[in-house]
């Protein structure tokens, strides 16, 4: 199978839900194995690339659970092939302890959660997974975001050598948008070889890919290994490199969206697609006289804290509207760290299936929150 | 330290006709005294070696005492999550269908945690071979049920014997997946004694050679011992396995391709 | 004394003792150690009568047997019932 395949059907400019785009989008990105277990909003990922992924020489399986997919992935991922999958929420929850090694194995896959409301915001950025594990998060708004969110993503893998994952949402997955598939710049930029990458160890050392620290060789201070030159396992190895890798991640790639911070008096944040509409609420307040600024972060993790102490160290109240009881609201209070009030104007709103878009993912109902806090802030 | 029965080392005209396979590598491994998993995996490298395949296969282990064989065999290795061997293993072949790729499972990983991943792989029909060393319990926690252990075996979680109407049955996981279409090669073997671990190792090449044909999933179960798990001593583990084990788990093929040749 | 066709090299420091080579033996040449290895286990050792039938490499989980076997032609001593 070749990794990289024919696109000469591929589309460079279309009109598609955001789940298709971000599937052709993937595939455009050199994804060669995908496999889902179909789940509302998620299924539209798998149908689209039941249809492509053949036509470009790769493969794609409808798994018998979440688990098998995830390791499918995993193998896939070791044998050298980009590779991903996606699911939604409790799909997501099935995953973790495989997530949660591959960070400890450096297994740079992509994995997608077109979540439900959301409720995954500490699923995403913590887990229920075990051991030292954070994945790099990526929270597109829009179709065209989430285009190049599938591009980063797959570089960020292989750059860091860890798996990322695209958090959306049903708004994201089947709001239909004109998109260009175009790589951004900061995808484009050469790779570390994939020395990592177990395909039969010809005219090579063989490879051992492990989340175990299996094959660690030391000198034997410490009178685990058996004899001196001998490979011993620490299993601490990786959680110890997870976490050094973690900090560098953090330091390079933060990224986030602001406006209007110079003159705000009050900010109001969100993230995913509600930052659109959190962002179009604060127009709208400013076109009525009040100063609002507006945050968005991109990278749910690592998360843009320092954005979030400036805004704090000015005094300025924030305002944290998410479809979800209140996660990322406790990020946001650690950048700010309690300079400035934070207020929660999200709540759970969905349809009554659970899956899709409830009467408060409303830029109108943003605003009214958006008056009363600024209401209350000039009262105090 | 070496000894030999002369003082002064093999005879000039003796020749080598049994050294260590070097797919082992050199290293020393931290299993128990009288395990059989390092039997299994003897001769597993050996026809490895035999068919020429090392530089061109790939291994995926599951999470047991033989995990620990990752930092010894010579080829390519992936350590997956305890019973998604199958999975990862799936992934691995669909991308590298020219690859040898094998499981590296217990009975606790296959047939305990990881049912779900070894069935659907074997309906799929996928076109690697799982291998499956049942020692009957979980030897790595120190002696535990797994879905193997025969009726009457003690364990530290069975303490008067695995008894079915507490415990339920053991599962015969090559019986149960030789009635599936996808199968194509299903054989258990025993490495208790010389001539059983011989045997394996043809077991080992006809689920290969079904492999490299591409005539779909293959099982080889071997039944190794684990006195550890049995709480008997190291020299009695053959015993055992042969009385207690082995009416259970009877060896030999039970499906196989009908252009196989091996 | 039993003249040896065949003779085994043991990494005695290998070996954890487990005895699976004893019984094993069709001539019955192998015996315990009465001393221990540098890990604190006894060990097989050899006498002379070895046919270098290759059963006890067979048979031991940690690799210590390499056997070796004269060389001219003569009735294979290798055991295989």
């Amino acid at each position: 199978m070749s990794s990289t395949g024919s696109t000469t059907e591929a589309p460079r400019r279309a009109f598609l839900e955001g789940g298709h785009a971000l599937a052709e989008a993937a595939i455009q990105a050199g994804c060669r194995f995908y496999c889902g277990y179909p789940m509302t909003p998620s299924t539209e990922v798998l149908e689209y690339m039941a249809r492509r992924m053949p036509e470009v020489g790769g493969v794609c399986i409808n798994v018998e659970s979440e688990i098998e997919g995830i390791n499918m992935v995993w193998g896939a991922t070791g044998a050298g092939v980009r590779s991903m999958i996606a699911s939604t929420t409790n799909g997501m929850s099935l995953m973790q302890e495989s997530l949660s090694e591959m960070v400890l194995g450096q297994v740079p896959a992509v994995v997608v959660n077109m979540g439900r409301g959301q409720g995954d915001y500490n699923q995403c950025t913590r887990g229920g997974g075990h051991g030292s594990q954070r994945l790099i998060v990526l929270a597109p708004a829009n179709a065209q975001e989430a285009v190049e969110t599938a591009y980063r993503a797959f570089h960020l893998a292989e750059k860091w050598r860890h798996p990322v994952l695209i958090y959306g949402d049903f708004l994201l997955s089947h709001t239909s948008e004109a998109v260009t598939f175009a790589p951004p710049d900061d995808a484009t930029g050469p790779l570390p070889a994939k020395d990592w990458v177990t395909d039969g160890a010809t005219g090579r050392s063989p490879r051992l890919l492990t989340s175990l620290g299996m094959r660690v060789v030391e000198a034997p201070e410490d009178g685990l290994a058996i004899g001196p030159g001998q490979t011993r396992t620490d299993v601490t190895a990786p959680m110890h490199m997870a976490v050094a890798r973690h900090r560098e991640i953090a330091a390079q790639e933060i990224r986030f969206e602001t406006a209007w911070l110079e003159d705000a008096e009050l900010v109001v944040t969100a993230f995913g697609v509600l930052g659109r509409f959190a962002r179009y609420a604060a127009q709208l307040a400013r076109e009525e006289g009040m100063r609002i600024g507006f945050v968005r972060p991109y990278t749910l993790v690592p998360f843009p804290y320092d954005v979030y102490r400036r805004v704090g160290e000015r005094g300025i109240p924030i305002a944290v509207f998410e479809n979800n009881a209140g996660q990322m609201i406790q990020d946001v209070q650690l950048g700010v760290l309690g300079r400035a009030p934070v207020h929660f104007i999200g709540e759970i709103s969905m349809d009554r299936s659970g899956f899709g878009v409830g009467p408060k993912i409303d830029a109108l109902h943003i605003l009214a929150r958006l008056r009363e806090v600024w209401a209350a802030r000039s009262a105090a | 330290m070496a000894t030999t029965g002369e003082a002064s080392g093999p005879a000039a005209e003796m020749r080598k006709v049994f050294t260590r396979s070097p797919l082992l590598g050199s290293d020393t491994h931290s299993l128990c005294p009288g395990c059989g998993e390092p039997n299994a995996i003897r001769v597993l490298m050996e026809t490895i070696e035999e068919m020429g395949e090392r530089g061109n296969t790939v291994c995926v282990l599951g999470i047991g005492c033989y995990t620990a064989f990752g930092a010894l065999m010579q080829i390519d290795c992936q350590q997956a999550m305890h019973g998604r061997a199958p999975a990862q293993a799936t992934g691995v072949k669909r991308v590298l269908p020219d690859r040898l790729v094998f499981t590296l499972q217990g009975d606790g990983d296959m047939v305990t945690e990881g049912l779900q991943e070894i069935v659907h792989a074997a309906a799929r029909g996928e076109r690697f071979t799982a291998i499956c060393l049942n020692n009957a319990a979980f030897g790595e926690t120190g002696g535990h049920m797994t879905a193997t252990t025969v009726l009457g075996q003690r364990t530290k979680s069975t303490l008067g014997g695995r008894d079915a109407g507490r415990h339920g049955h053991p599962i015969k996981l090559p019986e149960m997946l030789a009635g599936l279409d996808g199968v194509a090669y299903v054989a258990r073997g025993t490495v208790h004694t010389p001539v059983g671990v011989k045997k394996t190792k043809k077991l080992f090449r006809a689920a290969l050679e079904t492999q490299r044909l591409g005539l779909g999933f293959s099982l080889v179960e071997v039944v190794t011992m684990c006195p550890t798990g049995w709480f008997v001593s190291a020299a009695e583990g053959p015993r055992f396995q042969e009385e207690k084990l082995l009416p259970v788990f009877p060896v030999g093929e039970l499906k196989r391709p009908r252009d196989l040749r091996v | 004394m039993a003249k040896s066709v065949g003779t085994v090299v043991i990494e005695v420091d290998a070996c954890k003792g487990c005895e699976l080579c004893i019984p094993v033996c069709p001539p019955g040449v192998l015996s315990m150690s009465p001393s221990v290895n540098a890990i604190g286990f006894r060990y097989p050792i050899l006498r002379d009568g070895c046919t270098g039938c290759e059963l006890c490499a067979e048979i031991c989980p940690d690799y210590c047997f390499e056997v070796f076997r004269a060389a001219p032609s003569r009735a294979s001593a290798e055991v295989t019932a």
